[in-house]
Order: C-alpha cells, then sequence, then structure tokens
C-alpha cells in the first residue's frame, strides 16, 4: 500500500543560512503536492534556527519537522541520516527531495539503504504520472528524469515498490516561485534519540572561500573541461588565460572532481556568461554546459573528438588534443605581440 | 602490521568519450561499442591505498562486482601494487541499481573482514550516482567522509582529511574503520609498473568456495598470488533476493537519446600556421590585447 502522506524536502542549512536548493525545492514540492493533493513538507536539523523556518511557509511549505540540537548545527553524515529517517519513519511521505549538494548527495544515499527504498541522483525534472508492470500499474507515482551516460541519453526512473520515492536535484535546476507573503508553516520539534556515540566525525575546520574568480564581468574565458582536466592540462588551461589577459573557467565534472572551485563554473548548476572570447578545451559541450556560454560572441573549441557537439555552437573549431593546441596558440600570441 | 584496505573498483563504459556508433539509431546505448575502463575516480581511491601502504604499511585488496571481463580493472590494481583482487560476479547481481550493488559489495567486505579502511571513487562516470560508498558504509554500519581530496594524517587508530564542500572545505576527523570517498583532483594515480604487469599479465581468476582465510596470501609476497578470486552470490552469503534486479527498487522507465546537431564551427588547422592566423584574427579585431 502506497502511504496517502506529503511531499518532503530535506532542507539543508549553513551556519543557519537555508541554502537556496532547498527553496527551490519546496517550491517544487508545492507544486508535486498540489497534484497529489497532499501538503509539502520539510525536514529540518540544526540549532537554534526556529526563526529561520518561517520562511519555509512563504515558500508554500505547511510542517516543518525540526531536530534542535546543538550536536547537529554543523552537518556530519551518521546522526544526520538517522534522524532523517526517524523522522521519515514516523511521517510516512511518498516522496522525499534532497538538493545535490555535498550534505544532499552524502546524507541521501545513506537514508535510501536504511529504507531500502530508490534513489534517483540529479534529477533535472520531476513529474507525477503512472506506471505499468506487467498488468500492475501504479498511479501518481514520481517520474524521476535525468541524464544519463554522459548527457548522452535522458532516462525516467521509477520506484514504485517502495516508499518514499527519493532523488536529488542541483542548485538552480527547479524554479523559485514568487513568495506568498502571507503564507505560514506549523513548526513541529521533534525529539533527538541522538547518542553521543552517534556523533563520529568530529568537524576540526569549516573554510568557506569568497569567490575568488569574477566569471560575469570577464571579457576572456577560458574554460577547461574533462580533456583538459590532468595536472598539465589545467596549468596550460592557465597559462592560456592569462596569455590572453581571460580568466579560467571551467565544466562540472572538473569542479566536481576538487580541481577546480565552484566558482569557475559555467553552465545551467554554474554561472551563465557572455564574454567577447570563451575558449572551450577539451569540453564536450553538452546542453547542461552549452546553456551557461552560448551567448559568448566568440566561441573557440578545442577537442580531439570531431563530433563533440561543442563543435555544433562553436565559431572556430581545432580538432586536436589541448596538451598541443595550447602551447601553439601561446606561442603564436607571444610571436604576434 | 599495517593496515588492512580494501578499494571498490568498477569497469565502466567509457561515456566521456563516446562515438557517434555509440547510439544506436532509436537513442538507445550500443554497450557493445564502447570501450570499457577503469572508473577515473576509482584510480585515485587506489592510488591513495597506495601511498597509505608505501608510508604506514598495509595490504591493498581491490573488490569489483561485474561480468568476467570486469577482473581486467583488477589486473590493472595488481599492475600498480594492489595484493589481492576478488571479483564479485554472479549471474544473480545483474541489473542491480544502487541499493542492490551496495548490498552484495557488503557482502563481500563482510567476507574479508577485519578490514580498517575502505576508500571508493566518489562516484562512476556510467550513472555519476556517487551513492554506492555512502550504502556501503550504511549497511556496514560504518562511518563515511565523502568527497575527500585529501588524507592529511592516518594512524591504526583514526584519520584526518579534507573534504571539498560549496565554496570551500572542511577538515573532518574519524575514528577507523571508516569508508571515504576520493575525488579526481586527490591525487596523480600512478601508471603500471613494469615489473607487476610482467607477473600479473596472465593471471587467472578462480571460483573460490573455500573460505577467504584459506585462500589469503600474506602481504608483500605479490608474487605468490596464484589468481584474481571469483566469489558467487553463495559465497558471500548474499541473500538471492535483494540482488540484482528484484533487490533493486529503481527501474528504468524511459530512455531517450539526446539529439545532437551538426557543426557550424569554422575549421581551424591544428598546426602552428592555421593557428597563428587565427590568433592574428583575434588580435586584430581587439579581442584579445
Ligand atoms: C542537473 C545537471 C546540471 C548540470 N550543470 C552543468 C553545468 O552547470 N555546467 C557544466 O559544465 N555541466 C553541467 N552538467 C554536466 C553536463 O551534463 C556534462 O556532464 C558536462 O558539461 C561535461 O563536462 P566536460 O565536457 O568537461 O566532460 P566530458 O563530457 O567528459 O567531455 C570531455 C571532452 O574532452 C574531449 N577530450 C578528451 N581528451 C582530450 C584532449 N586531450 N584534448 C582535447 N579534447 C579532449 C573529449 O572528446 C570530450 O568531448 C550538469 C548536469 C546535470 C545533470
Ligand atoms: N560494481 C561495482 N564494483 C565495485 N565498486 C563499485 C561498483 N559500483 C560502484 N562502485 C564503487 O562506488 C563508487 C560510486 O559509484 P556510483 O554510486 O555508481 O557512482 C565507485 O566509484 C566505486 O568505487
Amino acid at each position: 500500500m502506497r502511504s496517502n502522506k506529503g511531499v518532503m524536502v530535506f532542507i539543508e542549512q549553513n551556519n543557519k543560512q537555508i541554502a537556496n536548493v532547498s527553496l527551490e525545492l519546496v517550491c517544487e514540492a508545492k507544486r508535486l503536492a498540489d497534484q497529489l493533493k497532499v501538503d509539502a513538507e520539510a525536514v529540518v536539523l540544526g540549532y537554534n534556527i526556529h526563526r529561520e523556518l518561517a520562511i519555509l511557509g512563504k515558500y508554500g511549505c505547511r510542517k516543518v519537522f525540526y531536530t534542535d540540537d546543538k550536536r547537529l548545527s554543523h552537518f556530519t553524515s551518521v546522526p544526520y541520516a538517522k534522524t532523517i529517517v526517524t523522522t521519515i519513519r514516523k511521517y510516512q511521505p511518498q516522496i522525499v527531495l534532497f538538493g545535490a549538494t555535498t550534505v544532499g548527495r552524502d546524507v541521501a544515499p545513506r537514508v535510501a539503504s536504511a529504507l531500502k527504498c530508490g534513489l534517483t541522483a540529479d534529477c533535472t525534472q520531476l513529474q507525477i504520472g503512472d506506471h505499468k508492470i506487467k498488468d500492475k500499474t501504479y498511479h501518481n507515482i514520481l517520474l524521476q528524469i535525468r541524464p544519463a551516460f554522459g548527457g548522452n541519453i535522458i532516462a525516467t526512473i521509477v520506484s514504485p515498490e517502495s516508499t518514499p520515492s527519493m532523488a536529488t536535484v542541483r542548485e538552480g535546476v527547479m524554479k523559485m516561485v514568487e513568495i506568498d507573503p502571507t503564507g505560514t508553516t506549523n513548526i513541529i520539534s521533534e525529539s533527538c534519540d541522538l547518542a553521543d556515540e552517534d556523533f563520529v566525525t568530529e568537524v576540526i575546520n569549516v573554510v568557506r572561500e569568497g569567490k575568488a574568480v569574477d566569471l560575469k564581468s570577464a571579457k576572456v574565458i577560458v574554460s577547461a573541461g574533462m580533456g583538459a582536466a590532468d595536472s598539465e592540462g589545467l596549468e596550460l588551461v592557465k597559462a592560456l588565460a592569462n596569455a590572453f589577459g581571460g580568466v579560467v573557467g571551467s565544466s562540472r565534472p572538473v569542479v566536481d572532481g576538487g580541481l577546480l572551485d565552484h566558482c569557475h563554473q559555467v553552465g545551467q548548476t554554474g554561472v551563465t556568461v557572455r564574454p567577447n572570447l570563451y575558449i572551450a578545451c577539451g569540453i564536450s559541450g553538452q546542453i547542461q554546459h552549452r546553456a551557461g556560454m552560448e551567448g559568448s560572441k566568440r566561441i573557440i573549441a578545442i577537442n580531439s573528438d570531431p563530433d563533440a557537439p561543442i563543435f555544433s555552437i562553436a565559431h572556430y573549431g581545432i580538432v586536436g588534443d589541448v596538451h598541443d593546441v595550447i602551447p601553439k596558440m601561446i606561442k603564436a600570441y607571444k610571436a604576434k605581440t | 602490521m599495517g593496515l588492512k584496505i580494501v578499494v571498490t573498483v568498477k569497469q565502466v563504459p567509457d561515456t566521456h568519450n563516446l562515438s557517434r556508433d555509440a547510439m544506436k539509431p532509436d537513442g538507445t546505448v550500443n554497450r557493445n561499442a564502447l570501450p570499457a575502463i577503469f572508473n577515473p575516480e576509482d584510480l585515485n581511491a587506489l592510488e591513495e591505498a597506495l601511498k597509505i601502504k608505501e608510508t604506514l604499511g598495509a595490504t591493498v585488496t581491490a573488490i569489483s562486482m561485474g561480468p568476467p571481463k570486469a577482473k581486467d580493472v583488477l589486473k590493472e590494481c595488481l599492475y600498480r601494487g594492489a595484493d589481492d583482487g576478488i571479483l564479485i560476479s554472479d549471474r544473480q547481481f545483474a541489473g542491480a541499481d544502487t541499493l542492490a550493488t551496495s548490498y552484495a559489495l557488503k557482502c563481500a567486505v563482510e567476507k574479508i573482514g577485519g578490514f580498517d579502511l575502505i576508500l571508493c571513487g566518489r562516484q562512476a562516470i556510467d550513472g555519476d550516482t556517487a551513492q554506492v560508498g555512502p550504502q556501503i558504509a550504511e549497511k556496514l554500519n560504518l562511518n563515511q567522509l565523502t568527497c575527500v581530496s585529501e588524507i592529511i594524517e592516518i594512524n591504526d587508530q583514526t584519520v584526518i582529511a579534507k573534504r571539498i564542500v560549496e565554496g570551500g572545505y572542511e577538515i573532518v576527523k574519524s575514528r577507523l574503520p571508516v569508508l571515504i570517498t576520493i575525488l579526481a583532483g586527490a591525487n596523480e594515480p600512478r601508471s603500471p609498473s613494469a615489473k607487476r604487469v610482467m607477473a600479473f599479465k596472465n593471471i587467472d581468476s578462480k571460483v573460490c568456495e573455500t573460505s577467504y582465510d584459506e585462500v589469503y596470501v600474506e602481504p608483500d609476497s605479490c608474487d605468490m598470488i596464484g589468481f584474481i578470486k571469483e566469489w558467487n552470490a553463495r559465497t558471500i552469503d548474499a541473500d538471492p533476493s535483494i540482488c540484482g534486479l528484484s533487490g533493486s527498487p529503481t527501474k528504468v522507465k524511459k530512455i531517450e537519446g539526446v539529439v545532437l546537431t551538426t557543426g557550424v564551427a569554422k575549421k581551424v588547422e591544428n598546426t602552428q600556421a592555421g593557428i597563428a592566423d587565427l590568433v592574428h584574427e583575434l588580435i586584430e579585431e581587439h579581442i584579445i590585447g
């Protein structure tokens, strides 16, 4: 039996500040909940953040299950996962959404494993629909749509036989709706049943660096993709940016791999840029990347694969290895100036 | 006498360098046209294990779940310095999503037993889910540190690591045993050693029904590893009802291909002259100074 319960969002907070992606997900949860004629709900963990939670009502969230404990003020895997599992077991939501952030992607799989339910990473679209297996039809379940195989296919995933259906979604994918200034929410305090032994990770230090690069106002951007993601490739990209008086951008996997900070990322879930010159080095040109740079006045693509989609939007295409092409560009520039 | 480290490695289709014929006209993936490679971040996980082995002393056991040909990635681990390779392979594991995969890997890790550290890649490029590591940890009731870019300090009791998070990083500490997922930026994976390639090039795999201890080889006697161990569902005491397709709550409902348009770019020859012309044009038009 499927439960008739709500659409729940895990609300992520850093230093008492609710993450943007969580607010976007509340908007999406509200949309799905309206279709299902249930409530949008939230699960929140933290310390002393009652006041910050009122905003959730303005985005359409009706109930907030809040566990307040000093030990939960900063995220660590085991206590967060346990508390979320307890809340889900208690309120039986039919859908639970997480931001595809480092926190969401750390905790959601643990929660899904404990509840033995399905989890789809990095969805780009969520819908409610039916799914038929043999002669059984499941009505009004979550259809989880995501690119797969390096963005070459779009897959629709369902998990009809386990509850809840869970998904993670990146920041910037779901649209924020106009807030309703009169909207209110009901904050329900949950007791924390964690033992000190559950706190197995000690957070020694948290460093948030300011944005090191301003892509938006840059005239020239040289971006590194996975084809330039080795240390030599990155050095070359930096050297080219330097030579041309530009800044370094990147595709998402380079950022995900920890090679460059998120502030360098161009694309749907990064920054949208329109420089005079954009040089894509070893970037395949998937739709999510193109969305952030298509408006550039000149685009040069360097890629070893002549069929790479980036060539379909580039003004100049160089088929070749970045390790070989970039030194030639630097050499040519030095010779001319 | 050093740590006991398990590294999980996966053989994946090379989704990052897809050629046109990899996609069938109906938009589905022609898996046979895709070269199978060592999942990139698993090489980083292996490298971390080998670094610990060099500094602290450790036995490194690589495990992979997949079809028989997945033993190629285990060979690659032996070439680089792993002490042992175990292939988890059984028809019953086919069609596994992350929940069922993590269950089978958890059973295998339990069978190995007595480990101090499990190292995984952060994510596999075929699904980009990054779920299997944390799910193994949950099933073993183990702590986890994800997105680690550096193991700062490790001894036989605790580990201190740097995790990359949005707009910064965290330094965290955990007791062992713990499961850590490693990022691509953590290190430059070493190349295979020629000597070890010679030693293991023809290594075979062998189905093991015996208990693990009986076939376990002591570390640093790598030349003695006779074969890559092959374990099936029975060897690792896996409950068939939660393996493979039947243990996978997620189902693929529909798959659509993404349409690629053809190029409009002006082709620049990859020669010094061709590139010099382009750079000259950019300077002339004051696009670069
Ligand atoms: C919800 C969502 C949001 C996303 N948001 C973003 C986003 O904001 N920004 C973003 O960039 N991506 C985003 N993505 C990811 C996107 O789908 C692609 O996976 C990503 O853009 C691919 O990055 P890439 O081109 O660097 O890597 P790959 O796709 O791996 O491409 C590497 C390219 O380099 C070439 N190459 C390899 N070696 C060499 C060499 N030596 N010399 C020259 N070329 C070489 C290859 O031919 C290939 O074309 C998002 C995905 C999702 C699901
Ligand atoms: N079949 C498998 N065999 C061994 N390790 C795996 C397997 N699937 C996933 N892993 C490990 O889990 C990590 C995350 O995988 P994924 O959740 O698929 O992105 C990988 O980098 C591997 O270290």
